[in-house]
């Protein structure tokens, strides 16, 4: 069992694969807004994961750089998402996304 | 070595992506979602992306999970949302599937290219010199890669930041009485 198996790439990429699927099962599933955002944190995560492994496989370390980006604007989507959610529920306390249909007023 | 370290960070991040869809507390979701971040933390420093591995902790589960928690006792809605709720009955069933197929899709193209040679990437010389240097060579490499090749990218994502915060305060901040929102 010891040094017989090697930890490739396919590993990571099929890890970051059902990672990105259970984010998208929850987006379809969950009702809470805030746990949708965490369901798209996860989905990012997992393209993350998908992107370092692949930089290591290739040599590159521009997937690192682009991975640093992802991070920035995962954070400023995080805080615009999230001040829209405060401001929504602050009109309409305990609102679920299907309250949410009609946006307008 | 590298073995035990794989599946103790795949059972992190699975465990904690599935408490995420499943909790019914939204605070019990946000934890989990901390275990995750962390499971994808050591997978990162598993692939020598030590940098990342830092920034994924700091500002993952340091920034982000600390503002959805903020979030979620500011607004008071830390209560158990009942899942037993299904508004339409076909919506789970119809979920998992569409899940399933897609995870066997990404599967599939995943072994399916598992032999092909990937393309050769030539790094720029100033981040093969950084990568050729022994110590800290991960961290260098990256600030040669963002401050050289994408400078612009980077002051790009400044002007986001700035836009995001701007946003964020208008967004957040209370009417005047009689002013139309």
């Amino acid at each position: 069992m010891t040094a017989a198996v090697a930890v490739t790439t396919t590993w990571y990429l099929l890890l970051a694969a059902m990672l990105f699927v259970i984010g998208v099962v929850g987006v379809m599933v969950r009702r809470n807004p805030l746990i949708l955002f965490m369901c798209i944190e996860l989905m990012l995560n997992a393209v993350n994961l998908t992107f370092v492994a692949l930089a290591r496989r290739m040599g590159d370390i521009g997937g690192q750089s682009t991975v640093f980006f992802v991070m920035v604007v995962a954070a400023a989507e995080v805080v615009v998402g999230l001040g829209i959610i405060v401001a929504i529920l602050r009109r309409k306390p305990g609102a679920t996304t299907d309250d949410l249909s009609e946006l307008k007023g | 070595m590298e073995l035990f370290v794989f599946v103790v960070a795949a059972a992190m991040v699975l465990g904690g992506a599935v408490g995420v869809i499943l909790r019914s507390h939204p605070v019990h979701a946000a934890l989990s979602l901390v275990l995750t971040l962390f499971g994808v933390a050591v997978l990162f420093v598993a692939q020598e992306a030590n940098f990342l591995a830092a920034v994924q902790v700091i500002v993952y589960s340091g920034a982000i999970v600390v503002l959805f928690l903020f979030v979620i006792m500011l607004l008071g809605v830390d209560k158990v949302e009942d899942l037993k709720i299904e508004p339409f009955k076909i919506q789970r069933p119809a979920a998992v599937a569409v899940g399933a197929g897609l995870l066997s899709l990404i599967s599939l193209a995943i072994l399916v290219s598992r032999d092909a040679t990937p393309p050769t990437v030539v790094p720029s010389d100033a981040v093969q010199a950084a990568l050729d240097g022994a110590h800290d060579s991960n961290i260098r490499a990256i600030a040669r890669d963002v401050f050289g090749d994408h400078v612009l990218a980077f002051e790009l994502t400044s002007v986001l930041l700035v836009i995001a915060v701007v946003a964020t305060v208008l967004l957040a901040r209370k009417p005047r009485k009689g002013e139309k929102t």
